[in-house]
């Protein structure tokens, strides 16, 4: 015989129900066919005889139901019945199965259901969108990587491979006449390795042979009078204005190339041009050799 | 005091013989190193000139085992420098008529030869590429225009990654993400007029992966993103990059998949590059890593130019290419990185 009360006592307050999961606020339960799946007198598969649940399988959704009357045949226990797709005619359906059944289950039944549904809904959005894919990685596979591209970039040597591509680009000619290294000064260049300062300083030279001449008639005139420091000055300021103007429309343009396009290989381009500008007023003699210290600091 | 004694042996470094020979009485317990040494008293004026029939291995204490093997050690150091010196001094003595340097095996060297090498003058490659998704770009007819954008919810270093990549490439606009699906962005790119798109994805708060998609039909390049440095990170770099189109160079590209690939990367920068602001970008392939630089360059002469590092750097590994625009499923895939063709051999390339 069926006794409820005695079941429960038993599985739900004394001794040990294996579908029973405790947890320090609550008791859950286990069983496939609960229908909150909380562990209480009303809510026990086991100990209620008759009862009634909610079951999804593939999607479709199934009311289960047991009666007493059917208690002592465990395989034709549980009564299968189909739901249909259709929200609120199944909500009909659960009503007509369990007519005149306890409100607790009825209204329990139509919760599950209804919680059943919504979740199946959601799985169906969530197949349509962007499935993040998963992939394992090996660790062994991953640090053999990371030593062959650690190899790789030692046998790359790429800024060596990189000058080089650029020079040959240079020696092409893809660079037009950008960069004004003249073909006859390839060979000096050839000859005294690193002086980029002397071949400057042979382009100017030219322009300052051209000043020199006019300088140095200039000083003659004045050496023979010998007679005043300030007449000496005068010219020699006048001199020095045409030097400095010839000197600095030169010096700027190579200055503004850079800071404009690089500043950062010239530690202090602008202060290099003001250093320039002072020396050359002040030391006009020694043109040649002034040229190339601001542009070796600079580079 | 055997004790005592025994330790005060190995510090005298002179030569293995005294060493041994007071050994014998004092050892019972090692008669593996008594029989051994014996064999040696007999030539005790020859050094070391024969290979011991010893290993140092065999000498159970430490500290005398250390020591053997610093004196085997530096003995072999001091064969390698005669052998060296030896052979420095044959070479000088025959002048011109010295056999030539010998070129020690590296792996390019040894490389295994690919059949889908590419002869410069190959007419079929060169009217496969006359036709392919690229042409376009090679005719001068479109030019590039590149969408960056990330996978969800990109932390700080992908975000600043996708900026910098933006300002090196130009032309480049970065988009968030916010959870669109590729294959709805794709047509609304196309719509707007772009011609590359690319995916940078991030896996525990770091980039590891870029998908590059050729745009209105083009191929889809997936890549294994590794050692990116951000701007920040980089010793003695320059200022920011100018806003002039760099250069490209592309280095190492001989395979047909190479060729795909340079022309791939090519096709993201403008034709004509702005030499005024002499910038330059390089990918180079070395055993199919492609490592990306960029650079700034001055020519110092004509036999110098001097080059300093601004921009991000990162490597690649193409892990797939795929024909047509991005469909991870029913793509078809032109190549596949497999790990068991390409672990059988050592010296197999692909790119």
């Amino acid at each position: 015989m069926q006794h409820d009360d005695v079941i429960w006592d038993v599985i739900g307050n004394r001794a040990f129900c294996s579908f029973k999961v405790k947890t320090k606020v609550q008791n859950f339960c286990r069983n496939e066919y609960n229908i909150t799946g909380l562990c209480n007198r009303s809510s026990c598969p086991l100990a209620n005889s008759q009862y009634a649940t909610i079951r999804e399988e593939k999607g479709q959704c199934f009311l289960y139901m047991k009666v007493i009357e059917r208690a002592a045949f465990p395989a034709r226990m549980w009564e299968k019945v189909k739901l249909s797709k259709n929200y609120e005619k199944a909500l009909e359906q659960i009503d007509q199965n369990l007519i005149y059944w306890p409100r607790f289950i009825r209204h329990k039944c139509k919760q599950r259901f209804t919680k059943i549904t919504q979740y199946l809904i959601r799985i169906r959005k969530l197949t349509l969108k962007r499935q993040r894919k998963l992939v394992p990685l090996s660790r062994k596979v991953e640090a053999r990587e990371k030593r062959k591209e650690e190899k790789a970039l030692i046998a790359a040597q790429l800024d060596n491979a990189i000058e080089k591509e650029l020079l040959e680009r240079l020696k092409q000619g893809t660079y037009g006449d950008i960069y004004n290294f003249p073909i006859h000064a390839f060979d000096k260049a050839l000859e005294h390795q690193d002086e980029e300062s002397e071949t400057d300083s042979e382009e100017e030279e030219d322009d300052e042979d051209v000043g020199k001449k006019e300088f140095v008639a200039e000083d003659e005139i004045e050496e023979s009078d010998l007679s005043d420091f300030e007449d000496m000055d005068n010219l020699k300021a006048g001199s020095d204005e045409h030097e400095e103007s010839s000197e600095e429309d030169e010096s700027e343009e190579e200055m503004e190339e850079e800071p404009e396009a690089s500043g950062s290989k010239g530690k202090m381009p602008l202060k290099g041009a003001v250093f320039r500008k002072k020396r050359a007023y002040v030391e006009i003699e020694y043109e040649q050799e002034m040229e190339p210290v601001p542009k070796s600091k600079a580079t | 005091e055997e004790r005592a004694v025994r330790l005060d042996k190995p510090t005298k470094k002179k030569t293995k013989k005294p060493k041994k020979q007071p050994k014998p009485p004092h050892e019972n317990g090692n008669d593996s190193m008594i029989e051994k040494t014996e064999p040696e008293h007999v030539d005790a004026p020859a050094e070391f000139s024969f290979p011991p029939t010893f290993s140092v291995s065999e000498i159970k204490n430490k500290q005398r085992r250390h020591l053997m093997f610093m004196k085997l050690k530096q003995e072999k150091r001091k064969q390698k420098v005669a052998m060296k010196k030896k052979k420095k001094k044959e070479r000088d003595a025959l002048g011109d008529k010295a056999p030539p340097k010998e070129v020690p095996k590296t792996i390019e060297n040894q490389r295994v030869y690919d059949e889908t090498t590419v002869n410069p003058e190959d007419e079929e490659v060169a009217f496969d590429e006359g036709t392919d998704e690229f042409s376009a770009y090679f005719n001068r007819l479109t030019n590039p225009k590149v969408l960056i954008t990330t996978s969800d919810r990109p932390r700080g270093r992908t975000v600043r990654f996708c900026n910098q990549l933006a300002t090196v490439i130009p032309d480049a606009h970065v988009y968030y993400r916010r959870g669109l699906a590729l294959k709805k962005v794709i047509p609304q790119c196309i719509a707007r007029g772009f011609t590359y798109l690319m995916v940078i994805n991030e896996d525990r708060k770091v980039p590891n992966g870029m998908v590059l998609c050729h745009l209105p039909d083009g191929p889809t390049a997936h890549f294994k993103v590794s050692s990116v440095r951000l701007r920040k990170e980089m010793k003695r770099r320059g200022k920011d990059p100018t806003e002039h189109s760099p250069e490209v160079i592309l280095n190492n590209f001989t395979t047909r998949l190479g060729h795909s690939m340079g022309r791939l990367f090519a096709a993201l920068f403008p034709h004509d590059p702005q030499f005024v602001g002499r910038q330059v970008a390089t990918f180079h392939n070395q055993r199919d890593f492609i490592f990306f630089r960029f650079h700034r360059y001055i020519f110092k002469n004509e036999k110098r130019v001097g080059i300093q590092e601004l921009g991000p750097r990162f490597t690649l590994k193409l892990r797939s290419l795929q024909k047509g625009t991005f469909d991870s499923k029913f793509g078809e895939y032109e190549w596949v990185l497999k790990r068991h063709e390409n672990d059988v051999c050592r010296r197999r390339f692909n790119l």
